[in-house]
């Protein structure tokens, strides 16, 4: 009963907090209400049981990606009134599109039921058993390829983002490493032969 | 415990609330991939509750693919959006034509 009264607490909160992304003026402000947001997911998918994603979410999510979004976000200086424009031109038409959406899904899921009253509420896990541990072990066996895959995705988006960004600023200093790798040393030493001198 | 069909609800209430995120802020490109990110999230929400309904862990492993490709879309993302703005000034949907024919 609790576990459900705090679902409902934090689904409201959800809610204002996705309200709170698409309305805010400012785009700092959406990005701390999309943190927001990540944060109360978090705790719905503790109360749905898995935990360990629960934690990825708030360790991956909010304490990395949207650092970098804020980064972003706060990097350009962005004219957000003239952003604005046609807010409330396109506002009764992103309120019908949205109701349609949630009418469909309302629709699908309380209509036609799709025999969701006949499912049982799931038993709750025992005390001892660890999220982590048992998605570990069905990560590292059955989904082997495909976790592999997810890190080459990561490394190319890592890649990607590097060459993107990077540019040439006039008065710049690199190194050439292929010109450093093609020297020899008869080009950087010179040896003279010369004759001894006395001490004088 | 909680219904399922109250998970899919509130997914997609999260859902819709991002759709008519994108007509609203057509016109910030930042904003429109703040509102993938929630539809993203969103559709997280269906995998972990069938995924505990269905005692079946394959969802969970689902969500932490899904959360490595969204990672992996918003850094990309964020560094066109940095070299959009470097080059125009401006992160304006209605700025970028180049490409019209």
């Amino acid at each position: 009963m609790i576990v459900q009264i705090l679902f409902y607490i934090f689904a409201a909160i959800l809610v204002v907090a996705a309200l709170g992304v698409i309305t805010a003026r400012n785009p700092v402000h959406c990005a701390l209400f999309l943190v927001f947001a990540f944060l109360n997911s978090a705790v719905i998918w503790l109360l749905l049981e898995a935990e360990f994603l629960a934690i990825t979410l708030i360790v991956v999510y909010v304490g990395a990606v949207m650092v970098l979004w804020l980064f972003v976000v706060m990097m350009m200086d962005v004219d957000v009134e003239k952003l604005r424009q046609g807010f409330t031109r396109y506002a009764p038409l992103g309120g019908l599109i949205a109701l349609i959406v949630m009418a469909q899904i309302g629709i699908v899921v309380w209509v036609r039921g799709l025999g969701l009253e006949e499912t049982p509420l799931p038993v709750p896990m025992p005390a001892g058993q660890s999220n982590t541990a048992e998605l570990g072990q069905l990560l590292y066996t059955q989904f082997l390829y495909p976790f592999e895959v997810a890190a080459v995705i990561l490394l190319v988006a890592i890649v990607a983002a590097i060459t993107l960004t990077m540019r040439k600023r006039p008065g710049q200093k690199l190194q050439d490493v292929s010109k450093q790798v093609a020297v020899r040393a008869r080009d950087r030493v010179r040896i003279v032969k010369m004759d001894a001198e006395g001490k004088q | 415990m909680i219904p399922l069909s109250h998970v899919l609800m509130l997914s997609g209430i999260l859902f819709s609330l991002s759709v008519a995120g994108i007509f609203i802020n057509r016109k910030n490109v930042l904003l429109l991939l703040m509102c993938i990110e929630l539809m993203l999230l969103s559709v997280n929400f269906n995998f972990i509750a069938f995924s505990q309904h269905l005692g079946d862990l394959g969802g969970q492993v689902f969500v932490f693919f899904i959360l490595t490709v969204a990672a992996a879309e918003s850094a990309i993302g964020l560094a066109i959006l940095v070299v959009l703005f470097r080059q125009r000034r401006s992160i304006n949907v209605e700025d970028l034509d180049a490409m019209r024919g």
